[in-house]
């Protein structure tokens, strides 16, 4: 390596023009060396690469959804027509979809800010939260397809038979609360892992204070530790509710091969329809594509539009739950 | 750097000649001497050890409401270790020991439940950290049953106030006290994390280098705060900054590498120290 080159501090030989004022040699590049210059260009042009890439999709999704996309799809369900115009719309699916982001979540957001609590606040004993934290980890690397089928196992089991359509003694194994159960395992590492680097950036000098004035662990992590957290815990639901409602191996296997729902028994007991088959616009997408067996692109882009949406709103979601916190502010180290 | 201006302390490197050995000279604060002490605490031949390794041994003082008691001694001598075993905080590191007996009015602080002990014996910390809540909310937190929220505003609201008052900050917050804690300046903040060691009504407060992270003005503030809460409560000061001690303490514990040097009166012990590592240190020989 040329050390001339190499050492910056060296004072520039007279005849050098001084570098640009207001950006030394920290700042501008223009006096590095060659080679950083041109792994800095990369890394813009890498980086400007990825943005186009993310706007491409999402104003191809924008032109095509709005396009294709009729108000009446969201409330009728499909049905069976010969053209596309016949074949109804996607409601069963966007209902099939929120219906498993909101028991999914509500199963895996408890279970998995405790399961932090846990490891961050008490951990002991040690084996175990070292155990507890790698299995998360596995549960992070499963593919979905895997826990899918993982599900069907358990939620076919006669002791699980009234989560789902039985018949003749034989358990169907599929519903809502099957897939949902599944799902919730989908988004649990991410929120378990947000929730501890939320509780990990608070300070132990800020617990302490709680406890010098005589609060106990539980309270602390009530009234403390989790509301300063918030940001976090609501970044890692949301990515969770992302991972949700884009999940379509789960569903494909464990809520059905429907897309229209299909309560069990009696319908008019809501919990009838859980109990039942279903879809969601992920399986719908997947279906209506010219891959799948309903084949009418068109609403396939209507409901990847939609589909797109959602996960927009989540994330100015998470962005509004950032700024609160920013308002309330945090400790200077 | 945190000069009083009544009493402008000269620089203790450069202190030769000057009336005590670390050049301390002047008024040591506005108000004079303690006029009473009542013994609160007794430490009684404590020593506190992480994993084998001694961080305080066998260090026996009196602590006393009406006086100001001060901690120094170099970085890793111990002082905060033995501050926060008067509440029992070491505790909360797993691999602390403690020997000896801490008294608190004549109870063994074992005796006592933690969190019941805390509330009497309330620590300020050298980061200010009020918690992520409204300036009210961070007194009513600790007013409030544990974790609870039931307590009406209104029944909670004189006892707020008057925390606020005694750490001096509720002039300055009153039209404000729905705003975030986390807000306020440096030394605001410092002043409220007092205001809430105060409002659990102890009856020791432990004071951890709580000026270390502020500016001077902000310092003066709270070392006249301290001064003026002696009465109310037994006050204890970890403090790194010997001009501090020398203005706000009336007893001082020099400390070194676990053991306890002198104890004696801040005067006696900045005018004349008895042991020679006292007088290195105070003179700034060393630390």
């Amino acid at each position: 390596m040329d050390s001339s080159v190499a050492t910056p501090p060296a004072p520039p030989p007279p005849a050098t023009p001084p570098p640009p004022q207001g950006k030394d040699a920290v700042e501008g590049s223009a006096t590095w060396r060659l080679s950083d210059r041109v792994g800095l260009a990369i890394c813009w042009a890498l980086g400007l690469l990825f943005c186009a890439i993310a706007v491409a999709i999402v104003a191809y999704l924008f032109v095509q959804g709005i396009k294709f996309l009729k108000p009446e799809m969201l409330v009728t369900p499909a049905s069976a027509g010969f053209s596309q115009g016949e074949s109804g719309g996607f409601s069963d699916a966007l209902f099939g979809t929120l219906i498993v982001a909101t028991m999914g979540i509500a199963l895996a957001l408890p279970t998995g800010v405790g399961i932090a609590v846990w490891l961050v606040e008490y951990g002991r004993p040690t084996a175990l939260a070292r155990i507890t934290e790698s299995t998360i980890e596995s549960i992070a690397g499963i593919p979905s397809i895997v826990l899918a089928l993982f599900g069907t196992v358990i939620f076919s089991s006669t002791a699980l038979g009234f989560l789902s359509r039985t018949s003749e003694g034989v358990v169907f194994g599929r519903s809502f609360f099957a897939a949902s159960a599944m799902l919730s395992l989908v988004a649990l590492p991410l929120i378990v892992a947000s929730t501890r680097e939320g509780l990990n950036s608070i300070p132990r000098h800020v617990r302490e204070a709680s406890y010098a004035v005589g609060k106990t662990k539980a309270a602390t992590t009530r009234r403390i530790l989790l509301p300063a957290s918030r940001p976090q815990v609501a970044t890692g639901a949301m990515l969770g509710l992302g991972r949700i409602i884009g999940d379509t191996a789960i569903i494909i296997v464990l809520l059905g091969a429907t897309q229209n729902f299909a309560p069990v028994e009696d319908a008019s007991f809501p919990l009838n329809y859980l109990r039942g088959a279903g879809t969601t616009l992920t399986n719908f997408v997947y279906e209506a594509s010219p891959t799948g067996n309903l084949n009418q692109p068109e609403k396939a882009y209507a409901a990847a539009f939609v589909l797109l949406l959602m996960v927009l709103a989540l994330n100015a979601a998470v962005d509004v739950v950032h700024r609160r916190a920013r308002k309330v502010g945090t400790w200077s180290s | 750097m945190a000069a009083k201006q009544a009493a402008p302390p000269a620089d203790p490197a450069a202190g030769n000649g000057a009336s005590t050995p670390g050049g301390f000279t002047g008024a040591r604060r506005s108000i004079g001497a303690p006029q009473f002490s009542i013994r609160r605490m007794e430490i009684d031949d404590v020593s506190v050890s992480y994993s084998n390794r001694d961080a305080v041994k066998g260090v026996s003082l009196p602590v006393r409401q009406g006086e100001v008691l001060s901690l120094i001694g170099p970085s890793g001598c111990g002082k905060t270790t033995l501050l926060r075993s008067l509440n029992r905080l070491t505790e909360l590191t797993s691999t602390a020991k403690l020997r000896g007996r801490i008294l608190l009015d004549d109870v063994d602080i074992t005796e006592i439940e933690p969190t019941l002990l805390r509330r009497r014996v309330t620590m300020v910390f050298q980061q200010p950290n009020p918690f992520p809540m409204s300036v009210f909310d961070n007194i009513a937190y600790v007013l409030r049953e544990q974790g609870s929220r039931r307590q009406r505003k209104k029944v909670l609201e004189p006892k707020v106030h008057s925390a606020l008052e005694r750490a001096g900050l509720f002039e300055e917050v009153k039209d404000n006290l729905d705003h975030p804690a986390l807000k306020l300046s440096g030394g605001q903040q410092q002043r409220l994390c007092i205001a809430r060691a105060l409002a659990a009504e102890p009856e020791v407060l432990l004071l951890d280098e709580p000026c270390s992270a502020l500016d001077p003005q902000s310092t003066q503030v709270i070392e006249d705060l301290i001064v003026k809460l002696r009465d109310d409560v037994a006050v204890v000061i970890v403090t790194h900054n010997l001009q501090q001690a020398y203005r706000i303490a009336d007893h001082v514990a020099f400390m070194y590498l676990g053991d306890l040097v002198e104890y004696s009166s801040a005067t006696a012990l900045f005018g004349s120290p008895r042991e020679k590592r006292t007088q290195e240190y105070v003179s700034g020989a060393f630390g």
